[in-house]
This record gives C-alpha cells, structure tokens and sequence, in this order.
C-alpha cells in the first residue's frame, strides 16, 4: 500500500470513561511477572583505599559471605576487580556484579588513580553502545555491565576529605551515582540472646543495624530497598545516554546540520558512507601509485643487469676472436716454416744427387785425398 | 553456597532494631532453581514493588489496528473490549461515498484509566480495507497473501465477526476449517509458536491456539436480563449475552487480548518485529559506517 497518510490526533488525548471494567488494571502484574522471569541486574562499583572495608560491606549489605581474598598492599597500579553473583530472594534473581578497586591510594604518585576507573565505567557504556549499533541485535538478553551506583569509601579520619578523594569524586560524579558512602563493617556478635551484627570495641559494642549507631540502614534502605529500579533507570536515561550523545557526536553524526534543519539518520549515514568511500578510492590509488612505481624501478634495474650481460659477453666474443686469431698467425708461421724446410730438403737432396752423378771419380779421389788428410774439406 | 537460618527468624530478631521491613508484595511464585538461602533478608524482592511504582506513574501506551470490511462491527467490537467509545462507528462516516476517495488510516488516541493505571490507547482504523474472515465465504486468496505479509511484521489476531449467525457445530466446523487454510498458507497468528519461551509458555498458548479464531459479538447496549444489566443483542428469538461464554468468546478475546497477554503483545513487537524491521532497514542502507575493526573489514567485503 502506498505512504497513506496516518491522521494523528495531537499529544493532548482526551480522556474517556469506562462504563465497566475492562481488566487493563492488570497490566502492572503483567509487567512485573515478565520482568521477574526474565531476572534482574545491579553493579555496583567501589572505589576506596584498601583497607577500608569494601568487601565487608557488601557482605554485610546482601547479607552473603562473597568468595575473594583480601587485597594486598602493593599493586603497581589501580586495577579493578568484578565478580558476578547470582542472588535470590522469595521469587526475584538478581544477577549482582561487584566492582571493586584494588590499589587505589597505594601509590606514591596519586595523581591518575582515578583514571583507570573512569576508563572502566566509559568502556561498560562502550560494550552497551556497541551492541546498541549492531545491525543484528539482542539487547533483550544483553548482560547489561553498565554501573548503576558507585560507593566511594572514606577514609574515617576525621579530618575533610582528601584531595585524592576530592578529584575522583568530581571526576565519577558525571559517570555514576554517588550515593554518600558510610563506614560500617561488622561480623556476628552475640549481644544478648540474640545474633547481631555489631564490631566490639572494649569501650563497648557498635551495633551495625542500630540506626543511634551508624547509617548502615540508612544506606541499605536507599540503596536496595527503595532506589535500586530508580538507580537502574537513571543510569540507563541519564548518564548512558549522556555518553552515547557524546560518543555519536565524537562520531559525526548530528541530529539538525548546520542550518538547524532535522538531519535525518539515513543523510547521516548517506554521508558518512560516501566520505568512508572516497577515503577508500583514495588509499586505493595510492596503493596503486606505489605499485606502479615499484614495478617502474624494478623493471629499470632489470634493463640495467641485461645491458651488463651483453657487455660483457661481447668483450669475451672479442677477447675469443683476438686468441683464435693469434693462434691462427702461429700456426700459419709454423707452417711456412715447414714448407721452407721442405724446400730446402728437396733442394739439398737434389744437389747430393747432381753432385753424385757429375764426379764419381771426383769423390773418389777426394775420398782418397781425405784417407790421407783427414781434416781436409773439400766442399 | 549461601545457607543460613530462615528469614523470618531474623526479620524477628531484626524488627527490635529496626524500622518494620516493607510487606513483601504478592506475586505468583514460580518455582525456584537456584539454591541460595541467604543469611538474612536483603530486601531485593522490594524491586518488585519499585518497578510497579513505577510504571503507575509512568503509565503504558498500547496501539491496536482493526482491519476487515466495514458492517462486521468492527468498532463496535473494540468499544466493547474497552468499555468506551474509542473508536467511531462508521455510521459517523459520510453515508453517500460508500468507497472513500483514498485509504484513509486513522489513529485515534484516548486516555483511559482503571484501578489507578493509565492507559494511551490508540485505535487505528482502516475503512473499507482487508478482511476478517467473512463467514459466507472461505478466505479469498487476495487476502490469504495480504495477512502472510502482515503476519511477519505484526502481531495478528484474526477474529470471527458477527458469529451469532451461526450454530455451535457450525463455528466449531468453520472455526477448523479457517484454521487449517492459515496453516496452509503459512500465515502464523499471535501467539507464534516460534516465540513461546517455555513449556509453561507452550502449554498455555497451545490450548488459546486451539481455540482461535474467536467467534465474538460486539455490542454497546445494555438490556435487563435475569436481574442484570448486561450488554448485548436483540433478536427476536432472544437476546444475545456478549460476556456471556455459552453465547459468544467475545470475553475469551477480552481476557486473552487484556487481561493476560497485553505486555507480551508489546513486548514481541518491540523485541522481534520491530528489531526485525530495523535490521533489515539498515542493511538496506548500506549498514552502518565502521566503528571498530571488525565492522570495518564487514564493510569492505561489502563493496
């Protein structure tokens, strides 16, 4: 069906009687059962020195003894540590995730502890963000790791809060609540007849759940009791959705351009594709500028080593001919030399020959001549 | 393992020091997996309370289409599920142009309020558009692919109008006979089998399905019957009761459509149709530009 067009009545609805019940009065329940299936998530993040009594706290919070040794001293830097745990109570699984800084204010130089924090709260946004964008999504069963409340832990030394405390306090407070934090750790005491949570002292005993005592109640009443939906809702309406605008921002996108008309999200992604693509194209040609140039060297260098072959194998040819031709010279002498002895052998034979026909007589008289004088020569 | 003594022993011993803890609110218990009993009571379970303070003050929004031809009593039906005038008869149309110039959809939006909850519910109209199951005829093709269409990106609940006209056996008969051409052609009606959760799920919504379509009548005035004030028809062979479930199902559809299944209404719109419909429009865009790595390389092998 073409775009019809949809006649909208404006936000002021009227509003209509009943003239008997309907049953929508059921949809609170309908709700809740839904939620209660589907369980329920809370992270909590602390922040304190070590020593302070974070870990007994939450102990003594949800009532639970949490696995986890006691932090030492000297950590190099400030890391945090998260565990997960399952609770339940009556019908209603809380899935109950506990940060907890191990190092902080343990080093010298104090300046950047509370970075590596503000990093952690940033990065759980980031992992929601992220899944937020996906194409393909499934946020209904996202294990959602994003902080809901921050519990800073001070120091009980009387004095103002350090200024260690000051700028990490400052630092969160846009990123998390900060419900105000209390020191209250405990164990089970005997006071009585009854088992209560208290800390014994030898002046006397501190009992946690006395509110004349200290604020635990107050905090566990705030915190668990009355705020823990509010807390989660706050986190996701607020403080997420304070980053993600700045997270998109960061990224290009903007709702109104900048003649303050609507952007609407396809121009936005329009854009933002078409620039993508042309950085693309341009890393392309040059990849290719590169290669041609390589292939333009490589193929000179060739050229030169080919040229260099031919050289030198001209000079060898040369070189080749130059001995063949002296060799050739030799041996023609040689030869004339064997045919001018040859000559003069036929002309010596042919003399001995002559000289024996034309005196017989002649030789032997000479021969006579040479019996009697030896060293004659008669040649 | 968390064990430790009962709760109320302690809410016993803690109460000496302590203000009164919250009454714990009543809800169907479903029965427990996970074996954690605490060493006191925490107060978790008050997020229950939180959570429905919550959305009284906020209140729900809920958004309904009826789509079938006009004279099967379409507005009225919706009247008389939520007892008021939310939607306009089409007596109220202009009588003369008996085909309106161009589809013309409207949402109509009212406020109504029960038992301290209220409600923005706005009634969509489509005159002169669909079908419901007309019960002269069976489904005509035309409409068969119409409602497969819908049936992938909306929650459709098909309903027998005017089901007065007809006889138990017969709506029993025709009931299985609309049932089997939906199946055969693929049209999955609310609720989807693919979307029940659980066994409990499946169970209970095997046994609505099996009674869907709903043969209801609607109707907005009232006649004495038995002592009572009750809504109904007028024949001349006796009044038809419209609550009464011997005569018609129109309170089974109530109770269905309002009194158990409205949240998971919205909620499979929300979590699967609409997500469907998002998806699908994104990746039709060419998907988003590359935040990180992985996204980046997705994109490339897209060009």
């Amino acid at each position: 069906m073409a775009a019809a067009e949809v006649a909208r009545q404006g936000e002021g609805c009227r509003t209509v009687p009943l003239s008997g019940h309907v049953g929508f009065d059921s949809l609170p329940d309908q709700l809740v059962n839904k939620s209660v299936n589907h369980g329920f998530c809370f992270n909590i993040l602390c922040v304190g020195e070590t020593g302070l009594g974070k870990s007994t706290l939450m102990d003594t919070l949800f009532n639970t003894k949490f696995e986890g040794d006691p932090a030492s001293h000297s950590q190099p830097g400030v890391q945090l540590k998260s565990s997960t745990y399952d609770l339940q109570e009556s019908n209603v699984n809380l899935k109950l995730t506990i940060v907890s800084t191990v190092g902080f204010g343990d080093q010298i130089n104090k300046e950047d502890s509370y970075k590596p924090i503000v990093e952690f709260i940033d990065a759980q946004f980031e992992a929601y963000l992220q899944e937020e964008l996906k194409i393909k999504r499934a946020l209904h069963n996202y294990h959602d790791t994003r902080i809901h409340a921050c519990l800073y832990f001070i120091a009980p030394t009387g004095h103002s809060l350090k200024s260690l405390d000051l700028v990490t306090m400052k630092k969160l407070d846009s990123k998390a609540h900060l419900p105000f934090a209390v020191i209250g750790s405990t164990e089970e005491l005997k006071i009585g007849n009854k088992m209560l949570k208290a800390r014994q002292y030898p002046w006397g005993t501190v009992q946690v759940e006395n509110e004349a005592h200290c604020d635990f109640v107050k905090l566990r009443e705030m915190l668990i009791r009355v705020n823990m939906e509010d807390l989660r809702e706050q986190t996701h309406t607020r403080h997420y959705e304070l980053y993600r605008r700045c997270k998109l921002e960061e990224m290009g996108f903007k709702d109104t351009d900048p003649d303050s008309k609507p952007f609407s999200l396809q121009e936005t992604y329009e854009a933002k594709r078409n620039e993508f693509l042309g950085e693309l194209q341009k890393k392309e040609e040059a990849m290719r500028q590169m290669f041609v140039q390589r292939v333009k060297e490589k193929e000179a260098e060739l050229k030169e080593a080919e040229k260099e072959l031919h050289e030198k194998f001209d000079r060898l040819k040369k070189l080749h001919q130059d001995e063949k031709k002296k060799l050739e010279d030799k041996k023609k002498s040689l030869d004339d030399e064997v045919n001018a002895f040859k000559q003069r052998k036929t002309a010596a034979e042919l003399l001995q020959s002559q000289a024996q026909q034309a005196g017989g007589s002649q030789t032997l008289k000479r021969d006579k001549e040479r019996k009697n004088n030896p060293w004659l020569c008669t040649e | 393992m968390f064990k430790g003594p009962v709760e109320s022993k302690n809410e016993a011993a803690m109460s000496e020091l302590v203000p009164e803890p919250r009454q714990k609110p009543v809800v169907p218990m479903k029965p427990t997996g996970i074996n954690t009993n605490l060493l006191g009571y925490i107060g978790i379970d008050t997020i229950i309370e939180q959570m429905r303070k919550k959305t009284m003050k906020t209140g729900f929004d809920f958004n309904i289409m009826v789509v079938g031809q006009s004279g099967l009593g379409k507005s009225t039906l919706v009247n008389t599920l939520f007892k008021s005038q939310v939607s306009r008869k089409s007596s109220s149309w202009n009588r003369e142009e008996k085909i309106p110039k161009t589809v013309e959809i409207k949402a109509i939006g009212h406020v109504i309020e029960e038992g301290g909850v209220k409600m923005k519910l706005t009634v969509i109209d489509t005159p002169g558009f669909g079908d419901q199951i007309n019960n002269e005829n069976c489904l005509r093709p035309l409409d068969l692919e119409f409602m497969k269409h819908l049936s992938k990106v909306v929650n459709i609940i098909p309903v027998i109008a005017k089901a007065d006209t007809m006889t138990l056996e017969e709506k029993t008969e025709f009931k299985q006979r609309v049932r089997k051409e939906l199946e055969v052609n693929g049209i999955e009606f609310y609720p989807q089998k693919e979307f029940d959760e659980d066994l409990e799920d499946k169970t209970e919504n095997d046994k609505i399905r099996e009674s869907m379509p709903f043969a209801v009548v609607g109707s907005d005035k009232e006649y004495q019957v038995n002592g009572k004030r009750v809504l109904g028809r007028k024949t001349p062979w006796g009044i038809i009761e419209v609550e009464n479930l011997t005569h018609c199902e129109f309170a089974l559809l109530r109770d269905f459509v309002i009194r158990t299944h409205l949240q998971d209404l919205k909620e499979v719109t929300h979590n699967i149709h609409y997500e469907t419909y998002r998806a699908k429009r994104l990746n039709d865009n060419g998907g988003l530009p590359p935040m990180t790595v992985e996204t980046e390389e997705n994109h490339e092998s897209n060009l």
